[in-house]
């Protein structure tokens, strides 16, 4: 078996009715996997950027970004994954968190190491924001598991090329 | 000036030139129905089911390389038609069906006769649209037409909902479409086309490989020239048969599953393996780690995502077919090679694989053989017809037996395997040439799945000729079953079956059955003599097999020899 590897892949579509419905049937109809997608429209609003984690060999996210390309809507497709693709990726994560009286300090500790915010506070809870790469939101989560989380909401990724290189 | 939706629908098929349009009125698309009645101009085809519609609009594309035009109505009649759509997106046939839709209002409330039509094609078509704005409509219409017929191509679904076919807007036409996101016209790199080239000079042993690309692209002349400059043999897909003429005497025949000895073996003792418009398919290929391993794959293909899909790619040229052999014959004649010395050993080998016969069968005094009645229609026909077939042996028994003359004369449902598409498809057909003999080549089980469009053949006389091989069985079903499943025939017998003859007469159309092997000729003649629509039913050996056969998932040079 060839070896796996993530990719993270971004895509520009028109947004148009129905293009997300078509790339995740992409990705089912095909057996190809999603580990996160995350959508939102660019500067332009007749165009969207789409982020997509996948798993996959070389043969299957060669055929995934070929695919992607033969659909109608797709206008540009890059694979982040590889040595001439530096860029930056960053994920945000909502944790609301039981916030008694005995732990809020500590709490508000993990906050401060991880470059958090508080964004929301009720008489038993906190809601913390988390910006950064993955392998930061996972090793917060981690961190303060064991003080009791009520919730998590994670956005998934986006990801961008360093310097002048542009998806758009 | 202001026209509904409907108008603009009709004035835009007229500004695209279409003529012809297979369809099904129904609720929602009356107001599309009333203006085609005042434009008799569109000869419109009413179908018995819409499933007939779509292949028969398919089998017209296929004839003539246009696209072919289905309207069908909202809910039951879009979902009739999802087979079709899905038979012509396996085949990369270019098509245009409209599809009525329940009123926008209403979209998502579980209307009368509402389907998510748009959602249940989405994995088989090319593209689709949901129309929600009537001054979209032509644009639309113009856009469809393009996608469906560029690139590599397919269906498109164009859904309409009732309220944008009955509101009014002015009718602009759009002159030019090109859009962004989508840039069909590729154009094959000289370097790869260079490296090709060098490759084929270099090769001993070169098969060329030709699948319904070619045919989509009118590549034919070229790759008659290319084999013949390079003296290199050829190899069709059932997509790509009727590519070089039968009788070229460097046609090999179909690979695969059950293709000709031959070519399996040139294949699989290839040292460059030239791929052209074909993409690896599982029939063909057989187990793939044996595929082709002594051979450099080059691959030509308009479709990035054939090449290295299933089979490693050495040489990849992404292009149209017809620009990359002009430009790749254009080199090759400027070199200095001798072409004819260095194939010797290798055209030696081909005629010692040939010399196998592999697919002669036992003639038989008073039973008819299969096999024979496609040489009793070459007999007849000398080739000149466009031949439509069902699924299963039937399918493979004519893909083995006809002789084609050139492209676009064979006319079969190769990736989906759609039992009933050809006789609906033969339709399409000679309602694009009346004057061609059109036959749909079935099997006793396969025709009864789309049996009703006799009734469309009679209505415009539409004189087809339907030669049953009548086994009394699912065949290939029951060859498999025979072969792999020790003799047990689960439900593939089928025990009852209507008098086809009967049947025939009871549409008024020729209705004949033949049982004696000396029998076949002239009831065919009869037949084509009828001027009619007409079944020939031919009951043939009930336990005759295809062979070659290479068994699933085996190399293709294990093959079961009769």
């Amino acid at each position: 078996m060839a070896a796996k590897h993530r990719h993270t892949i971004s895509v520009l579509v028109e947004n148009k009715f129905g293009v997300l419905s078509r790339i995740a049937g992409l990705f089912s109809g095909r057996g190809f996997n999603i580990e996160s997608l995350s959508v939102a429209p660019t500067l332009d609003a007749t165009t969207s950027r789409m982020t997509i984690i996948t798993v996959g060999d070389d043969k299957i996210v060669e055929q995934i970004t070929k695919q992607l390309n033969k659909l109608i809507d797709v206008i540009k497709v890059i694979d982040f994954t590889g040595d001439d693709h530096d860029h930056v990726e960053r994920e945000i994560v909502l944790v609301k968190i039981n916030a008694e009286p005995s732990n809020r300090a500590e709490i508000l500790r993990m906050v401060e190491i991880f470059r958090g915010k508080v964004v929301d506070v009720s008489p038993k809870t906190y809601m913390i924001e988390v910006t950064g790469a993955e392998g930061k939101l996972n090793a917060f989560v981690e961190m303060i598991r064991p003080l009791g989380i009520l919730e998590v909401a994670r956005s998934g990724k986006v990801a961008m090329s360093r310097g002048k290189k542009s998806l758009t | 000036m202001k026209m509904s939706g409907a108008r603009i629908l009709v004035e835009s098929l007229k500004k695209l030139g279409v003529d012809q349009i297979f369809g099904y009125p129904g609720g929602v698309v009356l107001p599309i129905y009333d203006e085609l009645f005042k434009a008799p101009e569109l000869r419109h085809y009413l179908v018995r089911h819409e499933q007939g519609g779509v292949h028969a609009a398919d089998g017209f594309a296929r004839a003539t390389g246009r696209v072919g035009v289905a309207l069908v109505t909202s809910g039951p009649g879009a979902t009739n038609a999802v087979t079709g759509i899905a038979t012509a997106y396996m085949d990369s046939i270019p098509l245009v069906v409209f599809t009525g839709q329940v009123p926008t209002a209403l979209i998502g409330n579980d209307a009368f006769q509402e389907a998510d039509i748009i959602g249940i094609t989405r994995p088989c078509v090319k593209h689709s649209y949901l129309v929600r704005d009537v001054r979209e409509l032509a644009q639309t219409i113009a856009e469809a037409f393009y996608i469906a017929s560029t690139g590599k191509p397919g269906p498109v679904l164009v859904d309409l909902p009732k309220d944008v076919v009955t509101e009014e807007t002015e009718f602009v036409w759009p002159e030019a479409v090109s859009l962004r996101s989508y840039n069909p016209n590729v154009v094959a790199h000289v370097k790869q086309i260079e490296r090709l080239a060098d490759a084929l000079e270099k090769a001993k042993r070169p098969v060329i490989y030709v699948g319904g690309g070619m045919i989509a692209a009118n590549g034919s002349a070229e790759l008659k020239k290319l084999a013949e400059l390079t003296k290199a043999p050829v190899t069709e897909t059932l997509m790509g048969l009727g590519s070089l003429p039968t009788d070229h005497p460097l046609n090999l025949g179909m690979l695969g599953m059950h293709g000709t000895y031959r070519a399996n073996m040139a294949m699989s003792h290839a040292d460059l393996v030239i791929a052209l418009g074909a993409r690896f398919d599982d029939r063909v290929t057989g187990k793939l780690d044996e595929f082709a391993v002594h051979a450099t794959i080059a691959h030509v293909d308009i479709d990035p995502t054939a090449i290295s899909k299933n089979v490693k790619c050495h040489i990849p040229v992404v292009g149209d077919l017809k620009d990359a052999l002009v430009k790749l014959n254009a080199d090759l004649k400027k070199r200095k090679v001798d072409w004819k010395g260095n194939r010797a050993d290798w055209t030696a080998q081909i005629a010692e694989w040939h010399a196998a016969n592999a697919l002669a069968y036992a003639k038989k005094k008073n039973v008819i053989k299969p096999q024979f009645v496609l040489e009793t229609i070459n007999e007849i026909t000398k080739g000149d017809a466009i031949y439509c077939t069902e699924v299963g042996q039937n399918q493979m028994w004519a893909a083995q037996f006809l002789k084609l003359n050139g492209p676009r004369t064979f006319l079969t449902s190769g990736g989906l395997g759609t039992m009933g598409y050809g006789f609906p498809a033969a339709i399409g057909a000679q309602a694009a040439f009346p004057a061609k003999r059109v036959f749909d080549i079935a099997g006793d089980a396969s025709i009864q799945m789309n049996i009703q469009e006799l009734g469309t053949a009679m209505q415009y006389r539409l004189p087809v000729i339907i030669v049953i091989l009548n086994n009394g069985f699912l065949g290939m079903v029951r060859q498999w079953q025979q072969l792999f499943y020790g003799k047990r025939y689960a439900y593939s017998c089928t025990e009852f079956q209507p008098d086809f003859v009967k049947l025939a007469e009871a549409y008024g159309a020729f209705g004949v059955r033949v049982t004696k092997p000396d029998e076949v000729k002239g009831a065919i003649e009869k037949a084509l003599a009828s001027g009619r629509p007409a079944i020939v039913d031919c009951v043939v050996d009930r336990e005759e097999n295809v062979y070659p056969m290479v068994p699933a998932g085996a190399p293709i040079t294990k093959m079961l020899l009769a």
